[in-house]
């Protein structure tokens, strides 16, 4: 059908619908097309498969959901109503199969009886097992578009903004309002989620019309505004921050700039809302049927698209407004065959439609719609207590007018009821928001209470609720608004019950014998309409949110062809393979050569901070649990750091370098945290303190050289007597400054080497010369794991694991006396030094290898005493050896467990011993 | 998203800041063992206003003191901390 108001001139466009191809004109969107060429049948309910028309012309619309696009640009649950015909678009219907005019899941619209509200809680109980099979079934029959599957090819955009006014909504009040606001010299941004502006002007048009809306567009923007169309205000938040959603290309289509939506964040100084109002349906049995239309909706395919949508029209109404639309359809040719009005006087807009012959029946509430699977073809109605029927192929019906007061109410306000319109209107608001036009001066209205069969009688279309499912959770003793809504699931759909929230909540009161406010209103979150999650991640999508730290030796690892690790935000070699050598093969070959020979690894990532000034020892005594202030100048120590609670958190080194400069180390996954805590110790705990701390991780490069032959490398390196276990020397290797910390992690006697970055590739290679010269080899992080579980050293992330004292990690012997440390506090709890914590021990196994991971068990089938924070084998005589957390563990040495993991299907035979399993007497660091 | 005003840099948004914790979170150095559990373990959280410590991460990386109400989000006052803000 081809409506005698459609401009011929328009562009024509081709597009798809489910394969068949039908020509639209450029402007209409695709619902507008659709019903053009005739097609009134355009998906299928949620839940019961009935078929679905066309209900609204915006963003409101429930039923005619179809998936646009292909590929990765697909968009399922794309309302018809709010995409804009272009050429070759692609639209498809969802929720059925095999084809839309049969569907086979059409049966449940018969077991509809059966199917009510908390169907499924009440059906599918059982095991869990039971409830995933059924759950298969349930997914494939219920649901709506499919998600696409291929990665998006377009881009997202996110931009600031600042204004003084923001306007939301391009309606007559909105345009007028940003009007005053620009010309009075303010910075406007007007915001409209149309494709044009004029809003209830492109339907009705009075003094002011379209081309008053465009002149007042232009003045806006002479005036120095901003005007966004196809933009969506859809979030308020805090402090009068606007989230806007602009679409750049309709869905599925080439975006010619590359990018298809962008999303706003305005802060504005004022927000004015002319957010308008939503049209309500009236409740009456098979109300979801194709044919039957909001009046509103139907208004505007006359006025704005020159589509007639039906030919007989029954009106049914409980206001004036419904009128003008009797006027435009029989305007355009169209037969009204009744105005079925729910007051039971005659109004003014009734008295006068009634003398210019058209067939206006008071006291007159609609009571069913028939018909067959495209079409509607008749209309039953109550008439004054009487049942009374017409022919017709649509009902345009208006229960009168939701206000949009979304944003209003996530912008923190309150709601006032507004009895004459039965609605709820804006209140008090604590953000800078105000309301303006429809939205806060909606048109009365006359209660309408349903006269119909509640079980056909649908008030949240998209999820097939009826009238009938709000009285059974009424029965079933969910009273609470909010409850109802979780077990009807009503206005949980992509229309968040902009349909439905106020027939739920009148019939709500209704049951309850109390008015509608009394009865409650559920909270609108953010967003308005559904947001694309692409949107949300903007340049963040795509690989681009989480950042890669690269070392400084970078370049020099990856010409090795390293395997590499994942640590912190960097990737660290893991071990260097030769040939054919497995990962384990050649981590034990490089940790046998540190135990017998020399290598050297990156230790750049580690955390390193540079503390100096007349209170460095005391700053470092706070944040250290052990004494640094006796340390003399060019010596080190092992060092912890607690929590609050008295926890560890990380641990490290401390150097003296000079008599009021200290390097501080501690772990590469900590470094983050280890410098918050320091700025936070520096500018809020103890600013009084003259001291500077500066973060130096990525400041040094840094080498660590182990082994027996460590020393001679050293030595030659540095061209002087290397140092001591646990002293630092200043130092120069080929004429750069350096720092060489003898300290070590492996077992062996080692040094760290710190260089300045920008040094770090020519030191790495004079090291590298004299460590192959010595018959050395590189290692990497695994050999270095191997290493200190057989030395019995922590790790931060394994063994320092957050919930482990000091004591429970038998470092309590190096705890500073005198206290003062950040953690004294919270670590003298009697708690934590009751039996039954978890303690540091060694495992051995008797049998078999050691899972990582595993619990540790006294019989199978008994509860974990404790787990394997670690587990390595013994480098040069073979065994498996672990460190683990067990309860009690200090006093159970010599007794034997189980190690069991069942998610590996791993066990092994241990005996618990003290955890360090080679040179215990620590003789190998000394020369 | 808040609007927080950075005593250094002026009003930013709160995108740019992050939360660490409440004043009343923090025991003192000198904190009693009993003092130090209540801190640590009994806090309590109020409708109405609050002292937190926040910090200008992604900006000046100042840690900051701001008075917000838990409620409404109104924010009353920031101040600065650190050696700069001491009398």
């Amino acid at each position: 059908m081809s409506g005698p108001m459609r401009d011929p001139k328009g562009a024509t466009v081709t597009f798809s619908f489910d394969g068949k191809t039908y020509q639209a004109r450029a402007g209409d969107t695709l619902a507008a097309a659709l019903l053009a060429n005739g097609v009134g049948h355009v998906g299928r309910s949620f839940k019961y498969h009935r078929p679905r028309g066309i209900m609204t012309a915006g963003i409101e619309e429930p039923n005619a959901l179809v998936t646009i696009g292909d590929g990765g640009r697909a968009e399922p649950n794309t309302r018809a109503t709010d995409v804009f015909v272009y050429d070759g678009l692609i639209a498809r219907s969802q929720n059925r199969w095999p084809n839309l005019s049969f569907d086979v899941g059409a049966v449940f619209s018969l077991a509809a009886p059966m199917l009510g509200a908390g169907f499924y809680y009440k059906t599918f109980f059982g095991s869990a097992k039971r409830w995933m099979f059924y759950e298969y079934f349930i997914r494939k029959a219920a649901g709506l578009g499919n998600a696409p599957t291929k990665s998006d090819p377009d881009r997202f955009s996110q931009r600031a903004a600042f204004c003084d006014v923001l306007v939301v909504g391009a309606g007559p009040a909105g345009l007028q309002a940003a009007l005053e606001q620009a010309e009075a010299g303010k910075r406007v941004i007007l915001v409209e989620q149309d494709s044009i502006l004029g809003a209830s002007l492109i339907r009705d048009p009075q003094e002011l019309d379209a081309a008053w809306a465009e002149g007042a567009a232009a003045r806006i923007r002479a005036a120095g505004g901003r005007i966004l169309t196809r933009t969506t205000a859809s979030g308020y938040w805090e402090h009068d921050l606007v989230t806007l959603t602009q679409r750049l290309s309709e869905p599925g289509e080439v975006p010619s700039s590359g990018v298809t939506q962008r999303l706003w964040h305005v802060r504005a100084g004022q927000v004015i809302l002319a957010t308008g109002s939503i049209e309500r349906p009236i409740a009456f049995a098979h109300n979801d049927r194709p044919g039957v239309m909001l009046s509103q909706a139907a208004r505007t395919y006359v006025r704005r698209f020159g589509i007639l949508p039906g030919k007989r029209i029954v009106v049914a109404t409980n206001n004036d407004d419904a009128y003008k639309t009797a006027q435009a359809l029989q305007d355009a040719g169209a037969e009204i065959v009744a105005i079925l009005d729910a007051r039971p006087q005659f109004s003014d807009a009734a008295a006068g439609a009634e003398s210019a012959g058209l067939p206006v029946w008071t006291n007159a509430i609609p009571s069913s719609a028939s018909g067959a699977r495209h079409c509607l073809s008749g209309v039953t109605a109550i008439v004054d207590g009487q049942s009374k029927s017409w022919k017709a192929d649509l009902i345009a019906v208006s229960g009168g007018f939701t206000p949009v007061v979304h944003l209003h109410m996530q912008a923190g306000g309150t709601l006032d009821w507004n009895d004459a319109a039965q609605a709820f209107v804006p209140a008090a608001s604590r953000q800078n928001v105000t309301t303006i036009g429809g939205a806060a001066n909606p048109d009365p209205v006359f209660p309408v209470t349903p006269v119909s069969n509640p079980k056909k009688s649908f008030i949240d279309f998209q999820n097939d609720v009826s009238l009938a499912d709000v009285d059974l959770a009424w029965a079933e003793g969910y009273r609470s608004v909010e409850h109802l809504k979780r077990y009807t699931t009503l206005g949980m759909a992509t229309d968040q019950g902009k349909l439905s929230n106020m027939a739920a909540l009148g019939r709500l009161a209704e049951k309850q014998g109390v008015s509608i406010p009394e009865a409650g209103l559920t909270t609108f979150r953010p967003p308005y309409t559904p947001v694309s999650m692409g949107l949300i991640a903007g340049a963040g999508a795509k690989n681009a949110g989480a950042h890669v730290r690269r070392l400084a030796l970078y370049d020099v690892h990856a010409a090795k062809n390293p395997i590499w690790q994942p640590l912190g935000y960097w990737f660290r070699p893991r071990a260097y393979p030769q040939g054919q050598e497995t990962l384990a093969q050649a981590a034990l070959r490089e940790a046998k050569e540190v135990r017998t020979g020399v290598g050297m690894t990156d230790v750049s990532t580690l955390a390193k901070f540079e503390v100096s000034g007349p209170d460095a020892a005391a700053f470092l005594e706070l944040i250290c649990a052990t004494t640094v202030g006796k340390l003399a100048v060019g010596r080190g120590r092992y060092t912890f750091m607690l929590r609050e609670d008295g926890i560890a958190f990380d641990d490290g080194t401390v150097w003296r370098l000079d008599e009021n400069r200290y390097l501080l180390t501690s772990s590469t996954g900590g470094a983050d945290r280890m410098a918050t805590h320091i700025s936070y110790v520096r500018q809020y705990l103890c600013p009084q303190l003259k001291v500077s701390a500066v973060n130096v991780q990525e400041h040094y490069a840094g080498i660590a050289i182990a082994g027996p032959k460590a020393k001679a490398v050293m030595d030659a390196l540095i061209k002087a007597d290397a140092p001591r276990h646990m002293s630092t020397v200043p130092a120069e290797i080929a004429g750069v400054p350096v720092i060489v910390l003898a300290a070590s992690y492996s077992g062996e006697r080692a040094f760290e080497v710190y260089v300045e970055a920008s040094h770090a590739a020519s030191i790495w290679a004079a090291c590298e010369a004299e460590v192959t010269a010595q018959g050395g080899c590189l290692y990497g992080l695994e050999a270095m794991e191997f290493l200190r579980i057989e030395k019995g050293h922590l790790v931060v992330g394994g063994e320092v694991d957050g919930r482990m004292t000091p004591m429970d990690l038998a470092l309590d012997k190096m705890l500073n006396k005198a206290g003062g440390y950040i953690g004294a506090t919270g670590l003298s709890r009697p708690a934590l030094a009751e039996p039954g914590r978890r303690q540091l021990v060694g495992l051995e196994a008797i049998s078999g290898d050691i899972p990582e991971g595993a619990m540790l068990i006294t019989h199978k089938g008994g509860s974990p005493h404790g787990h394997v924070s670690a587990a390595a084998f013994r480098i040069l005589e073979g065994g498996s050896v672990a460190l683990g957390q067990l309860k009690d563990g200090f006093s159970r040495h010599g007794e034997e467990l189980i190690a069991s993991s069942p998610t590996r299907g791993q066990e092994a035979r241990v005996r618990v011993v003290h955890p360090h399993f080679y040179d215990t007497a620590g003789e190998r660091y000394r020369d | 998203m808040m609007q927080i005003t950075c005593p250094h840099c002026g009003p930013r948004a709160q995108s740019e800041f992050i939360y660490e914790r409440t004043v009343d979170s923090v025991v003192p150095l000198d904190a009693a063992p009993e003092q130090a559990m209540a801190t640590l373990f009994a806090r309590t959280n109020p409708r109405g206003v609050d002292e937190e410590i926040w910090r200008h991460t992604y900006g000046c990386r100042a840690w900051l003191v701001m008075t917000r109400h838990r409620v409404t989000n109104e924010i009353s006052a920031t101040r600065a901390v650190g050696p700069e803000a001491l009398p």
